[in-house]
């Protein structure tokens, strides 16, 4: 990777923030919510409720000992109808938990502010918490917030980018939660041992910007400093923010602590400076609901697990047959096949497309433009890695360095040709990383 | 499921992300090839008269009908809509003389599209820049039609040339003859274009005009234009230095090298061509310092005046092998197999080191 200059290559992707002055709506407990045991990216949680149990809100109501793994809670009070397995946007196979409200919303007794003392305490009362990367990763933050080499730790990164068009949720996770951002980040920082935290927002966000900037004045916070990003895609993915922020190079593979960098998402932030104060763990989400097939977009707040279609009929219904509904964002967000999927605690955005938005343009050859390589943030060269893929050279997949790929999708937005180019880095990914594996045995 | 009962929806599209992509798709940027052509057929139209726009004209529709009839003939999808056909069409019209005969124009425009492009594969799969070779094709299948240059219209009313003359050379035919010392034009004249050469390539403010809407629009990018045309003017500079030409000084010479023939129009439009040129920065650069050599190298020791468009045929057969070399040191490939193999040399030496001692 050639770095070296003062900002990695982006694109203008558009930004569509329709939503952004709109303030996030309570959306009512909804009839069902399915809670899924799969909420971080390690194991799946093994539920602790059985059908006929009554729960409460905040309750724990699944758990795991394996490593990479959060509890799951019940985001409402009510009683347990049934477990039940669906396939999921991936599609493999999800444990749900369904619970049907009794509309009350009572919260769990004996819920209060954790009480730590030391960074051991503060990362058991974050896997308690249930957080995982809201970001869309779903890593779970105790594991993040507990680097091997926590002394080295200079630098809490908070991302506020929100580089994906449409999704304004981090936005008005800012306005509405500024004071939560900021606490939160304080205790990023007192309990890795940062000297430094900044808050990254991209520059088409001024009123955040200016927020920020007025509160931590008069709270007299020195420390803490906004860095306005540019407004450009993917500012926002983890690698290419430590650069701009820190303009250290972060490969893949390699942790951003061992930078002494640990980034964490706006909204996680504000959830920990939240559950810091009142101890109610993670059961609800803001969510931004937009789209040429959902009648009224807005941001809504959600209790987990709540289905697309609830949330989709509090947003006044479809208002013409949507032909595609994605989860997050139109760069990276994942397109479900059925709108009876429920809402996990990563998922920012769902937006329905019916018209040319929904469209799959049509592939035709490559011109050798070379515009996926001035679209690459790292450089890299997607034309040649779809051409060595289907030649199944894996060892010129390896000499092109095709393992750096983030696949942020900047190749296949800019490909004038319409070639699938990120979906084939993927494939490309894959295929070596199936050779290493066959070598290992 | 149930899925009537609670009338979810099922069954959408599902597809890999992302799910939007950018609208300057290849036709479009083949439209904004063709605007960034639009200025030097104008130019060409006032200095040549309207039979240089009608073989810009037609020849875009040869082109365009040589690739439709391939396509229906070989029952392939039509793939003219992409206008990569009339951009091929229009360069090469643009490099024929204003009064060229139509019939072999069409000629040209079939070679080009069928027998490079088609044939080859298509769009993307050309090895050479097509409507080179269709003019290397006509320069040596017609000679004479191809270097019969006629005035300009200013050239003509400047009465300079004779009342009945409507023919004349070209500034760098002037120069391979010997010439150019009293030769009627200035460097004021062929930056405005007054001079004898091909219809589209002798006004240069119009190419420039064209090539720099072209690298703002980044649809073309400027390392080849400016490495091909610096290489050109920095070599002519050191020749003439020590070659000197009659009445025009080491510098004057330099810029008459860039701005005579094909130069400009071949570096902002020819040799950037997608296909043909490499797609690192790193090789783009030696791609325009390899045509700017071989340009002058032509003009000076070859037997042709010009060499512009055989010198961009040369470097689009060296493009596979610059894209390679440019792949290998970017990502650091050659550098990784050199230590490798000392890394596999020392451990071979330790190896025998061990073996006599054991012995």
């Amino acid at each position: 990777m050639s770095f070296g200059k003062k900002h990695l290559s982006s694109i203008d992707a558009g930004h569509y923030k329709n939503t952004c002055d709109s303030a996030t709506e309570v959306m009512p407990v909804p009839k069902v919510v399915k809670l899924s045991m799969s909420e971080n990216i390690g194991a799946p949680c093994k539920p602790l409720v059985a059908k006929g149990d009554s729960v409460k809100v905040g309750q724990k109501i699944g758990d795991t000992d394996a490593f990479l793994s959060v509890p799951v809670h019940s985001s409402v009070s009510g009683t347990v109808t049934g477990i039940e397995t669906i396939r999921n946007g991936m599609g493999g196979m999800d444990t749900l938990v369904v619970i049907e409200p009794d509309g009350r919303q009572e919260l769990m007794e004996g819920l209060h502010a954790p009480e730590i003392s030391d960074q051991p305490g503060f990362i058991k009362a974050m896997r308690e918490s249930g957080l995982v990367g809201l970001g869309g990763a779903s890593f779970p933050s105790w594991v993040k917030f507990n680097p091997k080499n926590l002394s080295e730790i200079t630098t809490v990164i908070v991302n506020g980018a929100e580089c994906e068009p449409f999704i304004t949720s981090d936005h008005r996770t800012m306005l509405e939660d500024t004071q939560n951002v900021i606490d939160g980040c304080l205790a990023l920082m007192k309990y890795l041992g940062a000297g430094d935290g900044y808050i990254a927002i991209e520059d088409n966000k001024q009123n955040a910007i200016d927020k920020f900037t007025k509160m931590l004045k008069e709270q007299n916070i020195a420390n803490i400093h906004v860095f306005p990003l540019q407004a450009r895609y993917p500012k926002g993915a983890e690698r290419v923010l430590i650069y701009e922020v820190t303009g250290r190079k972060c490969d893949a593979g390699v942790l951003p602590a061992s930078l002494g960098v640990i980034v964490s998402n706006i909204t996680s932030t504000a959830f920990v400076g939240q559950y810091l104060k009142d101890g109610i763990p993670l059961v609800k989400k803001r969510l931004t609901v937009d789209g040429d097939a959902v009648a009224q977009p807005k941001n809504v707040q959600i209790p987990i697990g709540a289905l697309v279609s609830d949330v989709i009929a509090f947003c006044g219904g479809y208002k013409s047959e949507p032909k595609k509904i994605l989860l997050g964002g139109p760069m990276m967000g994942r397109a479900i096949f059925s709108d009876e999927q429920p809402l996990v605690k990563a998922n920012n955005a769902i937006l329905a497309f019916t018209g040319e938005q929904a469209a799959i343009p049509e592939e035709t050859a490559c011109i050798n433009c070379g515009r996926c390589h001035e679209a690459c943030p790292f450089d890299l060269l997607p034309t040649k890695f779809a051409e060595a893929y289907e030649r199944k050279d894996v060892q010129m997949l390896r000499d092109l360095q095709v393992m750096q790929c983030m696949e942020c999708g900047s190749c296949s937005f800019v490909c004038p040709a319409h070639r699938p180019l990120a979906f084939m880095n993927k494939l490309g990914k894959a295929m070596v990383k199936e050779a290493d594996r066959n070598a290992k045995h | 499921m149930p899925s009537t009962e609670n009338n979810f929806k099922s069954g959408l599209m599902v597809s890999a992300a992302p799910h939007f992509v950018t609208k300057l798709d290849t036709q479009k940027t083949m439209m904004y090839v063709l605007i960034g052509l639009a200025p030097a057929a104008v130019a060409s139209t006032i200095l040549f008269g309207f039979g240089a726009l009608l073989r810009i004209i037609l020849g875009m529709i040869f082109a365009c009908a040589s690739e439709w009839c391939y396509n229906k003939i070989m029952k392939k999808p039509q793939t003219i809509q992409d206008l990569s056909c009339c951009v091929t069409g229009a360069i090469l019209a643009m490099n024929v003389p204003s009064n060229f005969p139509i019939w072999m124009l069409a000629v040209g425009c079939a070679v080009a599209i069928i027998i490079v492009k088609c044939l080859y594969g298509g769009i993307g799969r050309n090895i050479a820049n097509p409507a080179l070779v269709g003019r290397a094709v006509l320069l040596l299948s017609w000679t004479s039609s191809m270097t019969t240059w006629p005035l300009t219209r200013f050239q003509r009313a400047s009465g300079l040339y004779g009342a009945d003359a409507v023919t004349g050379a070209t500034p760098l035919g002037d120069l391979a003859a010997g010439n150019l010392g009293y030769a009627n034009y200035s460097l004021l004249d062929m930056f405005l274009g007054n001079t004898g050469g091909a219809l589209g390539e002798t006004c240069t403010i119009a190419i420039l005009i064209g090539g720099i809407f072209l690298i703002w629009k980044k649809i073309i990018s400027p390392i080849i234009p400016c490495s091909f045309i610096g290489t050109v003017f920095i070599i002519s500079l050191v020749y003439y230095a020590f070659n000197p030409n009659g009445v025009y000084n080491a510098f004057q010479m330099a810029i008459f090298s860039i701005l005579a023939g094909g130069v400009m129009f071949g570096a902002f439009f020819c040799a950037t061509d997608y296909v043909t040129s490499p797609i690192l920065e790193r090789g783009k650069l030696v791609f325009g310092i390899g045509c700017g050599a071989l340009t002058v190298m032509i003009r000076i020791l070859g037997s042709y005046p010009e060499g512009v468009s055989f010198a961009i045929l040369l470097m689009n057969i060296f493009t596979p092998l610059i894209d390679r070399w440019a792949e290998r040191s970017f990502y650091g490939i050659a550098k990784r197999e050199k230590e490798a193999k000392k890394a596999a040399k020392a451990a071979a030496a330790s190896a025998d080191t061990a073996k006599e001692a054991a012995k």
